[in-house]
């Protein structure tokens, strides 16, 4: 789809019965082009756009996120600003005070940085790497689903369920990750298992 | 949302109630300004609170929280009393003809079949008279006395104003305000539109709040129509999908409901499931329900579910209770009967109720894994904060591991708005240090634990070893794949079953849509009400059109709207008996004589005769229902009950606490004040505020500076009468914990005169904790009560007592 | 709904105001432009505003401004006032009308007014620390502040304010970059409700006479467009529901005008203008007319008048 087209139609759409809002009426027909010295280098020249929708709340208001080096190309690419997207139909390119902030989340200084483990009893967390990490959780999960997994109820009917351990899924993540964790948690015969969509 | 937001701008009047969308869901809210501004629709908004809703409100009135149920049951006594209803729309598309068995009583705040030792109801009562010919027998003239019509009349019209106004402290001349402008859209050419949030979810009788307002919708004739209908405003950006895709305990994607041990077969399992119709000419559309569940298991386990073991019935895990739900998860973890737990993206210690008991549970724990893009308090629940976490790392042996993922900004995917789009959103931003994509944690996990498997053998390993995992790198499913296995594919070539000739799916292809779907192993579906999301025509959530024929909001080429790209649910009941619309200026779709059409899908078969066949296809009646049968825990009307901690004895049912039907734990009532309780003798209710989203934008500076602190917030009465300032400390406790906070003095809350008492409301916001950019605060969680809705288990965050003096400042 | 402002170009567009453009400039002249832009305006349509704060975090994000996460002081105004790292600010009022006997809660985004008549500017010694372009927009030129403060003394509307970091005054530029690229500014891109809209000025007036309508139909008989002509209309405008009584809103001066005192040294850095030399003597001058005003008497204000009366109306 010709996102360019299909931009034109919305703003058709959008100014039915008002005079659309241009470059001209800005104050600016037929003024040329040059710079004033007090004013501010526009950021976004040349930055990559990214088409997203913001992770908050469930009005999913499309953003458009500008960065240095482009993703798309392979590159290292790092967001430097993020604004509404007006060719969504829902938001018309405005955010809220946490959408407008969502560069903030990008960037939080508590954002993580890499895998971590607290040793019981201990007061701290300590490095470890991914592949540490993973070997011992799926230990963990292994020997509590052998030692506590019930095949059959008192009844002798095939019941087949994990209870001794439990998952909480997410409810910003995407379908796509909630149905692969799906698969895996219910594979496994976990039944304590719930999101937060009944919190 | 049986709408959308867009649709929201066809409105002529907003009822917010049991939400606050100005402060939750700003850019949706949106659509209210629009439609006042352009069509000069009224806003009412009815909260405990004076809120930024309210703010721009045409009228607000004042509530005592947890007393919705007697306000709407109240509104539509006052319909029923002034003949405001829209009758055709009730007589045609409701179950108000339907005559109930002999033996359904209400009484004293509760319907026949109570069990008090077992807190629950014997529901045997609570159903139709069935007919000789099998259907339920029903009385056009709505005069016999036991039709449902009538006790639904009888049973709301204890909700006089004057009651209403003793239960919920609303003044008289407020709600008769609001009942005169929600009467008037009774017109066929008026519209309502209900926005509602957690505001009324978040009670021990959430879902019955909810229930109450469909049903005066109903009254009204706003179901289906453009700018009416129902509209959960939900939480978090995919709670939509991650309920969509089953993500609980007791379901499987698409709101199949995972088998019990009283099921220890398919057949079995399917003898209560694919509902027959109970009125002549029917669809009863879950009578397909195998076809979705065979396509579903399909999915999951491939060449291992075949005819001969039932598709792997037996892979599926039993239920013994009815379901694990949050609050089952931290009773079990209390108890010590759970050993390991996954937080993916989830903050519960923030986040559940009770946190003192959350942090013995936790404590209790053998291995605890985050996965989350934030440092959050779970994941350091062990560690010392002061007051904020008081605990001794030394006493807790939970190993705990802590894992970076990446945020929306570095992850394609979809998501599902309130409204019921998927959205498609691609990565734009390189991970932050060595952070991963969730789907990349949890192939790792699962490959590790099947090569376990595969290697040691153990507990019944064939689910986990023949799970389907077709991705092109096992270890990194992309999201195309995925979204492409939720879609589902032809495994044998598919024939439309009226024209064998016609194929719909060649073997291999993506599935056009959900009618595709067989039950006989020659399909497979991830979750069926998504299929058509990203079929041959390509991925149909990233469609990016803005088209938008006559300005009438449905934007039907923008992303994809479950199902079948529908916009509007029920929109059948959009037109009247012969297929017109009630307005012809808010058509959705009409009957041209040979089928539907319209600016919609339409959410009926395109040739069912519009004199037949009822616009409630998924109900077995074709109608949608007042009284719900035995489908609901708690009655098949809603009742006014209090909360379970309550300022006031229930004026309607004295000897009843809180909802006799909601689950509570051993210990937990115990934890609960008493009715009318002179040690707490002050309302509290949670809530969130526009700065912040949750316990997530505390991490973020820029919203930490909108709103750095932990308050509370009390009227300027009760600040008198406790001697507290502007600005000053207080403490505030309830019967499990204590908070310090700042207080907030505000002529935006108001005492209120229920049952002759005045009530004083103490409103906490929850957005502080120990993690993050803002400064430290405690939350709500301190004081809120371990007790859920009675049938869903939401906890009830928005209803219970504390007390309030003022305080010197935290002791850091 | 008003047209949402369009989506920012990435690719290099020449920005469209220059110095060509100025129509004023602090403590020294310009010729007069060879051709005027049409004046934009923001509209803040205060009935609409829901309070959210958007426009305060958009302004920061925008802007690359670092304010400091603060303390709850009791309020929900955060920051408690504006900073110079924070140009916008939501300012909540509680108000019982009389008249209904019903709650009001009157929420009003503060900040520079864009004044066509600029109160700061005409206080500012330095010369070029201020300007003014043919469009409206009030900016400062940070290299030329000398952070005297004078401008805060010369606003009615009490704005501008010097940061603690390099000592320069700072206020809202009306997103001047995003403007000179056809973009608007970022609070009215963001505002969740259209409460901020972005246009020519007399767009803005069109659209407020219909939200005036919109309001008065509703009971808001007093409804209005909040354009004081006392410092010459401005190029931010409310739309208040009680436009008789501004000050309800936080404050928002009824007939705010500049001091009288600082058109009189208006005056005289108009007839003497000011070389870098000059700064100190005219900065003397300035602080005997401005800082020693706590004792204005009457007739130093008819006198004052008088000095700037011819000026002030000639150039209207």
């Amino acid at each position: 789809m010709n996102v360019e087209l299909s931009r034109r139609a919305f703003l058709l759409t959008a100014g039915a019965g008002v005079a659309g809002t241009t470059l001209g009426a800005f104050g600016f027909a037929d003024i040329e082009a040059a710079h004033a010295a007090a004013i501010r280098p526009f950021k976004l020249v040349n930055t990559a756009e990214t088409r997203n929708t913001c992770p908050y709340c469930s009005v999913a208001c499309g953003v458009i996120m500008y960065s240095k080096g482009n993703l798309k190309k392979g590159e290292q690419a790092e967001i430097t600003h993020i604004e509404g997207d007006t060719d969504h139909p829902t938001n018309r390119g405005t955010l809220c005070p946490k959408g407008s902030a969502l560069l903030g989340f990008v960037k939080s200084p508590t954002r993580l940085q890499r895998p971590m483990v607290r040793r019981p009893g201990s007061d701290k967390f300590e490095s470890i790497g991914w592949q540490d990490a993973l070997d011992r959780i799926a230990r963990l999960m292994k020997d509590d689903r052998d030692k506590n997994f019930v095949a059959k109820n008192n009844d002798g009917v095939t019941v087949n369920r994990w209870i001794s351990t439990g998952f909480l899924a997410a409810s910003a993540s995407t379908n796509e990750t909630a149905f692969a964790t799906y698969k895996v948690v219910r594979s496994t015969g976990m039944l304590v298992f719930d999101n937060q969509a009944r919190v | 949302m049986t709408n959308s937001w867009t649709d929201i701008r066809n409105t002529d009047l907003v009822v917010i109630m049991g939400g606050n969308a100005a402060e939750a869901h700003p850019c949706g809210f949106k659509w209210v300004t629009e439609a006042k501004a352009n069509r000069g629709a009224k806003l009412i908004v009815i909260d405990p609170r004076f809120t930024r809703s309210a703010s721009v409100a045409d009228l607000y009135a004042p509530i005592r929280q947890g007393t919705d149920i007697a306000f709407l049951l109240g509104l539509i006594n006052y319909c029923i009393q002034h003949d405001k209803v829209q009758w055709d729309y009730v007589k045609a598309f409701t179950n108000a003809t339907y005559v109930v068995k002999e033996g359904f009583t209400y009484k004293d705040g509760l319907f026949s079949g109570y069990d008090e030792a077992k807190r629950d109801y014997d529901k045997s009562t609570w159903d139709y008279d069935i007919g000789p010919d099998g259907f339920a027998v029903v009385d056009e003239t709505l005069q016999n006395p036991r039709c449902v019509w009538n006790l639904l009349k009888n049973h709301v019209s204890v909700y006089a104003p004057e009651m209403v106004e003793r239960i919920c402290g609303t003044p008289t001349d407020k709600f008769l305000k609001v009942a005169a402008m929600v009467a008037e859209t009774s017109s066929p050419t008026k519209a309502m539109t209900s926005m509602y949030a957690l505001g009324w979810t978040q009670h021990s009788k959430g879902s019955q709040n909810i229930r109450a307002m469909a049903m005066l919708q109903l009254v009204l004739g706003n179901i289906g129509i453009r700018g009416g209908g129902m509209n959960a405003l939900r939480g978090h950006s995919n709670i939509q999908g991650l309920t969509d895709l089953g993500l609980m305990s007791n379901l499987l994607p698409g709101y199949l409901t995972l088998p019990t041990q009283k099921e220890p077969d398919l057949a079995k399992y399917m003898s209560t499931r694919g509902f027959k119709p109970l009125r002549p000419n029917q669809m009863s559309y879950w009578q397909n329900y195998k076809k979705f569940f065979v396509s579903f298991q399909k999915s999951m386990w491939g060449d291992a579910a075949t005819p001969q073991n039932d598709f792997a019935y037996d892979y599926l895990p039993k239920l013994d209770v009815p379901g694990y739900d949050l609050l089952r998860a931290f009773e079990l973890m209390h108890q010590g009967k759970i050993n390991g737990y996954f937080c993916q993206g989830f903050n519960p210690l923030q986040a559940a109720p009770n946190k003192k008991k959350v942090i013995e549970s936790f404590s209790k724990l053998k291995f605890l894994v985050i996965m989350d893009p934030l440092d959050t308090e779970t994941a350091r629940f062990w560690e010392n904060h002061g007051p904020y976490n008081d605990v001794d790392p030394t006493k807790i042996q939970t190993e705990v591991y802590q894992l970076p993922s990446t945020c929306f900004a570095e992850d394609d995917g979809s998501l599902v708005n309130s409204g019921r789009w998927l959205q498609w959103h691609w990565a734009g931003g390189t991970p932050p240090g060595e952070a991963k994509r969730d789907t990349w944690i949890m192939a790792q996990l699962y490959l590790r634990l099947k090569a376990l498997y595969a290697k040691e053998g153990g507990a019944f390993p064939d689910p986990i070893v023949k799970l389907n995992w077709p991705y092109a790198d096992p270890g990194n499913p992309k999201a195309e794949e995925l979204a492409q296995e939720i879609n589902g594919r032809a495994l044998a070539r598919v024939t439309d079953t009226a024209d064998p000739t016609k194929v719909l799916a060649e073997p291999g292809k993506l599935l056009p849509a959900f009618a595709a779907l067989r039950d006989d192993g020659s399909t497979a579906c991830g979750c069926w009400i998504y299929s058509g999301c990203f079929n041959e025509n390509g991925n149909n959530m990233a469609r990016r059109d803005t088209s938008d024929p006559d300005d009438a909001g449905f934007y039907s080429k923008w992303a994809f709207s479950w199902p079948a790209n529908r916009r509007i649910l029920y929109n059948r009941a959009s037109a009247d008996l012969t297929g017109k619309p009630w307005d012809p200026s808010r058509k959705v779709i009409a009957w041209d004589g040979q089928k539907w059409s319209g600016y919609d899908v339409p959410d009926i078969a395109p040739t069912a005769k519009p004199d037949q066949v009822g616009p409630f296809i998924m109900n077995p009646e074709g109608v949608s229902r007042f009284f719900t049968r035995g489908m609901m825990r708690d009655g098949p009307f809603p009742a006014h009950y209090e909360p379970f901690e309550s300022p006031i004895v229930n004026p309607v049912a004295p000897k009843v606490r809180g909802n006799p039907a909601a689950r509570v734990f051993e210990g937990d009532m115990a934890q609960f004040a008493e009715a009318a309780s002179k040690e707490f003798p002050y309302a509290a209710t949670s809530y969130r505020l526009t700065e912040h989203f949750h316990f997530w934008t505390k991490h973020v500076i820029v919203n930490a500076v909108m709103q750095p602190e932990f308050f509370v917030e009390i009227s300027e009465q009760l600040a008198a009468e406790r001697g507290i300032t502007k600005g000053g400390w207080v403490r505030v406790w309830s019967k499990r914990g204590s908070v310090v906070a700042k207080a907030m003095v505000t002529k935006r809350i108001k005492p209120l005169i229920c049952d002759g008492r005045t009530i004083h409301i103490v409103g906490i916001p929850l957005h502080w904790g120990f993690t993050g950019a803002a400064k430290k605060g405690f939350g709500p969680n301190m004081l809120t009560p371990f007790v859920g809705d009675a049938n869903i288990e939401t906890p009830e965050y928005k209803a219970f007592l504390v007390n309030i003096e003022p305080a010197p400042g935290p002791v850091a | 709904m008003f047209p949402p402002l369009p989506n920012p170009s990435t690719t290099e567009t020449a920005p469209r105001l220059s110095e060509k453009d100025l129509i004023r400039r602090s403590a020294s002249t310009v010729p007069a432009p060879e051709q005027r832009l049409t004046e934009v305006a923001k509209l803040i349509d205060v009935s609409k505003c829901i309070g959210c704060k958007a426009c305060q975090t958009a302004c920061i994000e925008w802007n690359d401004t670092h304010p400091e996460v603060g303390a709850f002081a009791g309020a929900f105004e955060n920051p408690p006032d504006l900073t110079p790292d924070m140009f916008t600010l939501m300012r909540y009022s509680e108000w019982d009308n009389p008249e209904t006997n019903e709650l009001e809660w009157l929420i009003r985004k503060d900040g520079c007014m864009h004044c066509a008549d600029p109160g700061c500017l005409k206080a500012c010694p330095a010369p070029g620390a201020i300007v003014q372009y043919s469009n409206g927009i009030v900016d400062f030129v940070h290299e030329n502040c000398i952070g005297c403060g004078y401008c805060i003394k010369g606003c009615p509307f009490n704005i501008p304010r010097i940061s603690k970091v390099d000592h320069t005054a700072y206020k809202c530029t009306l997103c001047s970059d995003r403007v000179a690229v056809g973009q608007g500014p970022a609070c009215a891109k963001a505002c969740p409700t259209q409460a901020i809209v972005f246009g020519t000025k007399d767009e803005m007036k069109g659209w407020a006479a219909k939200r005036v309508e919109d309001l008065k139909s509703r009971g808001f008989l007093n409804a209005g467009l909040y354009d004081p002509p006392g410092v010459g209309g401005t190029h931010v405008m409310y739309v208040l529901h009680h436009a008789d009584q501004p000050e309800i809103y936080s404050g928002l001066p009824k007939d705010p005008r500049i001091s009288p005192l600082v058109e009189a040294w208006k005056g005289v850095t108009k007839y003497a203008g000011l070389t870098v030399l000059g700064v100190a003597a005219g900065v003397g001058l300035l602080h005997h007319l401005i800082m020693g005003p706590n004792r204005v008497s009457e007739a130093d204000e008819e006198h004052a008048e008088e000095l700037t009366e011819g000026d002030s109306h000639g150039r209207r």
